[in-house]
């Protein structure tokens, strides 16, 4: 308990200054109050269609991979389990690039979303089908390779074909993502997708904490494993393709966030779920305001903080279950 | 990026505007001034243009059957203001192979050509001149200039000049209060500011250019919430381009049109004000019917 309250303040506190944080220098009192009341002038425009949607699509994101990220350790009982080093965000981003590209996206709107969820669950269904229910790091690690590079070259194929002349110079946005000058039109689009996402991962804990005795076991407790896959599947490539889709691929969130808080909820994975889901909405919160601050005109992608702090994260876990591959 | 090296490159151009560089720069310049003069001295019967500016100029001021092809874009009707009489000749690629093959005895590329290319050509003998791009209106008759000397054309060009003069002359003759405040938006955040080409035709049609407020003097970013906060009168968004890229999603954020009293005005910047020819009339124009339109409505 002690530890959702600090998630949510924390969350809370980096939500406001992620608002009073941008190239206008207004003072904090004086944003937040053009925030909450219209006073007609341009301030209120940015902080209700600028700041606001950033904000509230820096929380969505962060705690959709958080959660993802939590649900697929806990699934495959692997601390290595992350949908951006699996080649889910990648696949996701495919999907959404396939969709602009074509101009489905421009059409209709919810293509964007459900074409990187589409792509999102094919990477996922590959995954699981190669790794196997316990999910050895080695399998997972190289079939999250092969999937990432497989979905990145196709990614960079299709924007170099494009006849826009600055397509291309969107690779870099795919494989690192931003939130810069996102709009509520994003967060409308992504939400229904994040939010069928959150629903079935969150209902994952009670069939997760059976499952660390083993599938037998949870079998035996009445866990119906096929229908925990099934939901899991499901829930990552909704809510990992959703954010994707309208932000780009953000990686490490989903590793670093649970491993950070595996300790403080006494490695329950049902407990992880929704600290991480409250963990990585601050993760990409602070990220974003970083970003930010660091270089504010030249919009630096937040896939480069999640690298700095994730990979030797990464590095770490990956000498620590070394055994493994031997 | 090749605009850092253009001028280091430039210093081999035979022509004696661009030889002030350095000492060293002169003597090298005059040398090869000397070897290639037998060259210079004959009218330039077969001219290629490797760049869309330079295809233009040329396609104003060359003799019948001088210009013997322009570079690709002068074909795209969204770039080129010329595509009919560049249609009526074959287009090139821009590299120095396929330029050699044309057998040149002039070439014409911009100073942000690749230098590579330039390099390539003037080692396989073929003189290049170089133009560099139009950062204000009062570069546009300089251009010309430079176009009749290399085409041998001096005569058409001061022709051409004089109109030109003229038409600014007016303009600037005829400049009316109040000044709507407007801001060029293009793609990616990029404006320009009041010390560039379309900064001039801004001014010339009549409005004030927000960018300097942002203390933006000739091209950069404004940031979409500094755009916002400038609250200009006018937006002037940039072309669209085929294709979808997130580049252009700044064009269509919804904060714009959130804006109390800002008119959006879709599309206006396109290939009339790429070029320093004397086509930025057209943009001037265009731009001057516009104000008049935000005045009466």
């Amino acid at each position: 308990m002690k530890v959702a309250l600090i998630l949510i303040a924390l969350c809370a506190g980096l939500f406001t200054l992620s608002l009073v944080t941008g190239f206008t220098p207004v003072s904090a009192q004086h944003s937040l109050a053009a925030l909450l009341r219209d006073d007609g002038t341009p301030l209120t425009v940015v902080m209700r269609e600028i700041r606001l949607p950033r904000a509230l699509l820096a929380v969505m994101i962060g705690a959709s991979l958080g959660l993802a990220g939590a649900a697929m350790q806990g699934y495959l009982r692997n601390p290595l389990a992350e949908p951006g080093l699996i080649g889910v965000s990648a696949a996701a981003g495919l999907g959404a690039v396939l969709t602009l590209q074509t101009g489905v996206a421009a059409a209709f709107a919810l293509a964007l979303p459900l074409g990187a969820l589409t792509s999102a669950l094919l990477a996922v269904g590959l995954i699981l089908a190669l790794a196997g229910p316990r999910g050895s790091s080695l399998t997972l690690i190289l079939a999250g390779i092969a999937v990432s590079a497989l979905a990145s070259a196709l990614t960079s194929l299709v924007l170099n074909l494009s006849p826009n002349p600055f397509a291309a110079a969107e690779i870099v946005f795919w494989m690192l993502g931003s939130l810069a000058d996102r709009s509520f039109n994003h967060v409308w689009i992504a939400l229904p997708f994040m939010a069928l996402g959150w629903v079935l991962l969150a209902g994952l804990g009670r069939g997760l904490d059976a499952l660390t005795l083993g599938e037998d076991a949870a079998a035996a407790l009445g866990i119906n494993l096929n229908r925990l896959r099934l939901a899991l599947v499901i829930g990552t490539a909704a809510s990992v393709g959703a954010a994707t889709a309208v932000a780009g691929a953000i990686g490490f969130v989903g590793l670093v966030v649970p491993h950070v808080l595996r300790r403080f909820v006494g490695a329950r994975p049902s407990a992880l779920l929704w600290a991480s889901a409250l963990g990585g909405a601050a993760m990409v919160l602070a990220a974003d305001i970083a970003v930010r601050l660091l270089l504010p005109d030249r919009d630096l992608k937040l896939g480069v903080l999640m690298a700095l702090v994730g990979a030797p994260l990464f590095l770490h876990l990956i000498y620590k279950t070394r055994a493994e591959f031997r | 990026m090749a605009p850092r090296i253009a001028p280091r490159i430039l210093v081999s151009v035979p022509i004696s505007n661009h030889i002030k560089h350095s000492a060293r720069a002169l003597v090298c310049a005059l040398t090869l001034q000397l070897m290639l003069l037998p060259g210079i001295a004959r009218a330039q019967e077969r001219v290629v243009s490797i760049n869309l500016c330079t295809d233009q100029l040329a396609l104003m001021l060359a003799a019948p059957g001088q210009l013997a092809s322009v570079s690709r874009l002068a074909h795209d009707p969204d770039s080129s203001a010329m595509v009919a009489q560049a249609r009526a000749l074959p287009t090139n690629g821009s590299g120095a192979e396929e330029v050699f093959l044309l057998r040149p005895d002039l070439v014409l590329a911009g100073t942000y050509t690749d230098p590579a290319t330039v390099s390539m050509l003037r080692s396989l003998g073929i003189p290049v001149e170089l133009f560099a791009p139009a950062t204000a209106i009062s570069d546009v008759p300089k251009r010309m200039a430079q176009m009749g000397r290399a085409l041998n054309r001096s005569a058409q060009a001061d022709q051409m000049i004089a109109q030109f003069n003229a038409a600014i002359a007016r303009l600037e003759g005829d400049q009316a209060s109040p000044r709507p405040r407007a801001a060029l938006s293009y793609v990616n955040s990029y404006s320009s500011g009041p010390g560039s080409l379309a900064g001039d035709i801004l001014r010339l049609a009549g409005f004030d250019n927000v960018a300097a407020e942002a203390g933006l003097q000739n091209v950069g970013k404004i940031p979409l919430e500094t755009l916002v906060m400038l609250h200009p009168d006018v937006i002037i968004l940039g072309r669209n381009y085929p294709g979808t890229a997130r580049a252009e999603d700044n064009l269509s954020h919804p904060a714009l049109a959130a804006l109390n009293g800002t008119v959006i005005a879709p599309e206006l910047t396109d290939k009339d004000w790429i070029c320093g020819t004397p086509v930025v009339l057209n943009a001037i124009n265009a731009m001057r019917d516009l104000r008049l339109r935000l005045e009466n409505s």
